[in-house]
């Protein structure tokens, strides 16, 4: 413990230490108290002073301490002898006295704040005038308005939830007559620790008390994460539900507002709904000579790419079953016992995916005969659930348009059906 | 709950939780089984033993004789060598308080967990009401303290309790007041809150007036002596508790120890915590099989639940000073902070006090008081050490593992300067290895 013959008055065995003399050795008073003196060197009667409150040294090594916490407040009544601040020294927290009578007129140095030995943390004024005065003081040194220490807020939860928009608190319907304001015990220290004056707030919770979240509108601060609440049991990966947009942004002068179709709706639901399937994408390179002479040859006979893809994939999927399996439960596998190639075909104004069941099963003739079946079916929207329903695999083509590379979104209802998606490029070198 | 949502904690750990949530009804379950489970084995063991189990209300009828059964009926008569009184305590409701058991409740109720409420007024801030403050603002509520000494925590050593507060109360999401008394206290009824009146506790003039959601009274235990014959072998109680002396034996009006007829236990009122009352049978038992035994109260721990848990063990500071005045000798205190402590630091739970009261001229040991991770289990070396009488100087050579949190309380007595040289071996020849 720094010594100083200032400090005498002290007990050896009283662990507390008064401060508002300097211990560092640096300066022996105080520069503003000295300047105050001269100022009125003439006065009768005793000045009444704003005194500064310095960081002492609570060791011959410290250099700087943080304020650990305030034990009075802004406006507290302080005696000689009573412990104003606990400050944290490498060794332990002291408490910290006040060596003078006054008002705890400005808090300089906030909780959880470091600040260097002998620079002032608080402002002690003597009366009560001085308070105002002492406040613009601690203003001016701590260039503008205390920015709020860290909220020594209860842990809050970890996920990531999004702010509240905080709404301007509504106009204020004001309580009839001098009804007692009740509020929280963490509204209140809210409020103490924004500075907000908790007899304005008007309260939103259970009988008209102020509750926290009153209080942080009250300070224009967004509400942050939820306070712990009972959980309801968490549903295991269950897929994320369509996020309605909160805050869209407006929208731009001269647009038109047309809302969805049935169709578009459930075009665009099903493509946000595929955003929760895990997804796995590879490209492979294929000469197709092969493809293109057989295509020659079958052609004149009816037969369409679509349907000399459905059957090279139907009989794929004979040797490998488990790409034709589904998974709706995120824990095993459904094996299916048809080979059921949906294709997507694109109609007036949406898509459809029919379907050519048992692909594997039925002759390249037959298979383009249902096809042409399913696509008028389609057209003229004559469609069966069953006949769009009960795919396993999907099938998309894109090459009569010239894309060379896409990826094809999953129709919902296949529960995690893995599909493929080739692109065909004709010419292809050779 | 707390740890597992205190980010700031898990992030300098460098661990990660998803969203912590709880159950209610499983907590409240995990309570009541546990109580259930302790109950059955504790039955189960006495039987064991060869216990008979005679189930019903027992009320003395005279030296050696014992009644019981069904209340307010004749019930069997049984006699016995010596008698025992074990009845306990039940949460004690001041007057004015109305408890309906849902949203004015007492301890026993908070046990059951039937509901969390936002916002809980606690009524008693010692141990008990401490304790709850701790369950319930883990689980989300809001607290108020409603304290009728002036100070917080009242009974713990005042530097303890300062620190105490620090960390218990002022960063959690719990007021108080102090020097008031709850003359009246509602329960929620007709959409209206639970409302409490405080009266200024010196000048009884009205203070206030709190409307909460819930309403804990924890402002002390008492005996539940009441039917127990104690008039058919002169015996009057003192504010319900059954007098007794250093040995429990209870004591008739005239201040001499009824024979055979002892009481122990809540209902004694000396310790009123349950190893005390297990530390007074055995006591007891001792003598009834001959071996005479006085139980050292102050040599008895005392722990209070919170997280970080409080600890101690003997006098306070200011009542070894107290003493110290009166008997004529030096009194010096030894502290340490958990801070200096390696497994302390490990956990990132710094946070805590271990004091060391003692006489320097002869090294005895007047009072430990503990405030951190784990104090609850630390304190048994100092208990230890003042049962047996053990001096510092004796016990500060003793080494501790490394890095363990038993090194606060190594440190503590590492630090105390006392005059006396270490005494020869008390008890055995320490085998030299």
């Amino acid at each position: 413990m720094a010594s100083s013959p200032f400090l005498s008055q002290i007990p050896i065995n009283n662990k507390t230490i008064s401060f508002s003399s300097s211990l560092s050795p640096a300066f022996p008073f105080p520069p503003s108290t000295l300047s105050r003196r001269k100022r009125n060197p003439n006065a009768l009667r005793v000045q009444a002073k704003i005194r500064e409150i310095f960081m002492p040294a609570l060791s011959s090594t410290m250099t700087e301490g943080k304020i650990v916490s305030w034990i009075k407040s802004e406006g507290d009544v302080l005696s000689k002898g009573e412990s104003v601040v606990v400050v944290e020294s490498d060794k332990a927290d002291m408490d910290v006295e006040t060596f003078y009578d006054g008002i705890l007129a400005a808090i300089v140095v906030p909780e959880g704040e470091t600040a260097p030995v002998g620079a002032p943390i608080g402002l002690l004024a003597e009366t009560e005038e001085e308070i105002a005065e002492a406040k613009a003081k601690a203003a001016s040194k701590a260039g503008g308005s205390s920015s709020p220490a860290t909220p020594i807020s209860p842990p809050a939860t970890s996920t990531p939830v999004p702010a509240a928009i905080s709404q301007p608190p509504p106009a204020p319907a004001a309580p009839e007559g001098p009804r007692k304001t009740t509020a929280t015990p963490f509204a209140k220290k809210l409020a103490k620790q924004h500075k907000v004056d908790i007899n304005k707030v008007v309260g939103t919770g259970p009988y008209g008390r102020i509750t926290p979240a009153d209080v942080e509108a009250a300070a224009g601060i967004a509400v942050s994460k939820p306070s712990v609440s009972p959980a309801s049991p968490a549903a295991a990966a269950a897929p994320v539900k369509p996020v309605a947009s909160s805050s869209a942004p407006p929208p731009l002068p001269g647009s038109n507002v047309v809302p969805f179709t049935s169709m578009q709706a459930a075009v665009s639901k099903n493509m946000v709904e595929s955003l929760s399937v895990p997804t796995f994408r590879v490209g492979y390179p294929l000469t197709s000579d092969a493809l293109d002479a057989l295509y020659e040859k079958v052609k004149p006979k009816g037969v369409t790419m679509t349907a000399l893809l459905a059957k090279a994939a139907a009989m794929a999927l004979v040797q490998h079953p488990v790409v034709n399996a589904s998974c709706k439960d995120g824990k095993s596998f459904t094996y299916n016992s048809n080979i059921n190639i949906a294709v997507a075909v694109a109609i007036n104004g949406g898509l459809i995916t029919p379907v050519l069941q048992d692909a594997d099963k039925l002759d390249l003739y037959l298979l383009s005969k249902k096809w042409k079946e399913l696509v008028e079916k389609a057209r003229a929207k004559q469609l069966q659930p069953q006949d769009y329903n009960s795919g396993t695999f999907t099938l998309s083509n894109l090459g009569m348009f010239g894309v060379d590379r896409f990826d094809a979104i999953l129709p919902p209802g296949q529960a995690r059906g893995y599909h493929g998606c080739w692109s065909i490029k004709t010419n292809c070198g050779g | 709950m707390r740890d597992l949502q205190n980010e700031h904690h898990m992030k300098a750990l460098g661990l990660q939780v998803a969203a912590a949530g709880y159950d209610r009804q499983g907590v409240a379950d995990h309570a009541n089984n546990l109580a259930t489970k302790i109950r059955n084995n504790l039955t189960n063991s006495m039987k064991a033993l060869g216990v008979d189990i005679l189930t019903g209300v027992g009320s003395i009828l005279g030296p050696h004789k014992v009644q019981y059964g069904k209340l307010d009926s004749p019930g069997n008569i049984v006699t016995a060598k010596d008698i025992i009184i074990a009845t306990g305590s039940v949460p004690f409701v001041p007057k004015g308080i109305e408890v309906d058991g849902k949203t004015v409740i007492t301890s026993d109720h908070a046990l059951k967990l039937e509901s969390v409420p936002d916002w809980i007024a606690i009524v008693g801030s010692g141990y008990i009401g401490l304790e709850f403050s701790d369950v319930y603002t883990a689980l989300g509520s809001e607290v108020t303290f409603i304290e009728a000494l002036d100070q917080l925590m009242p009974g713990f050593d005042p530097e303890i309790g300062k620190l105490a507060q620090r960390v218990l109360i002022n960063p959690r999401k719990i007021d108080y007041h102090t020097g008031v008394f709850a003359t009246k206290i509602t329960p929620a009824k007709n959409g209206k809150p639970v409302t409490i009146e405080l009266i200024d506790a010196k000048t009884k003039e009205p203070k206030d007036i709190l409307e909460v959601d819930a309403a804990l009274i924890a402002t002390g235990r008492a005996p539940f002596t009441d039917g127990l014959g104690l008039d058919s072998v002169h015996v009057e109680r003192k504010r319900g508790f059954v007098p007794v002396d250093e040995r429990m034996r209870v004591l008739d009006f005239k201040g001499d120890p009824v024979p055979h007829l002892y009481c122990i236990g809540d209902a004694n009122g000396k310790m009123m915590l349950a190893h005390a009352a297990s530390a007074q049978g055995i006591s007891v038992v001792e003598q009834l099989t001959g071996r005479d035994h006085v139980l050292n109260h102050l040599s008895i721990p005392a722990a209070c639940f919170t997280h970080p848990e409080i600890s101690m063990v003997g006098l306070t500071e200011p009542q070894a000073r107290e003493k110290a005045e009166k008997e004529g000798f030096e009194v010096s205190v030894a502290k340490t902070s958990f801070k200096a402590n390696t497994k302390a630091l490990a956990e990132n739970e710094g946070e805590g006090l271990a004091k060391l009261i003692y006489r320097p001229d002869n090294g005895e040991i007047l009072g430990v008081h503990i405030f951190g991770l784990h104090a609850a289990d630390l304190i048994h070396e100092a208990s230890n050490a003042i049962a047996l009488g053990t001096r510092i100087q004796d016990i500060k050579l003793a080494v501790h593992a490394h890095p363990t949190l038993s090194e606060v309380i190594d440190e503590l007595f590492k630090s105390a300067k006392v005059k006396a040289h270490a005494s020869g071996p008390i008890v055995n020849e320490p085998v030299a290895v």
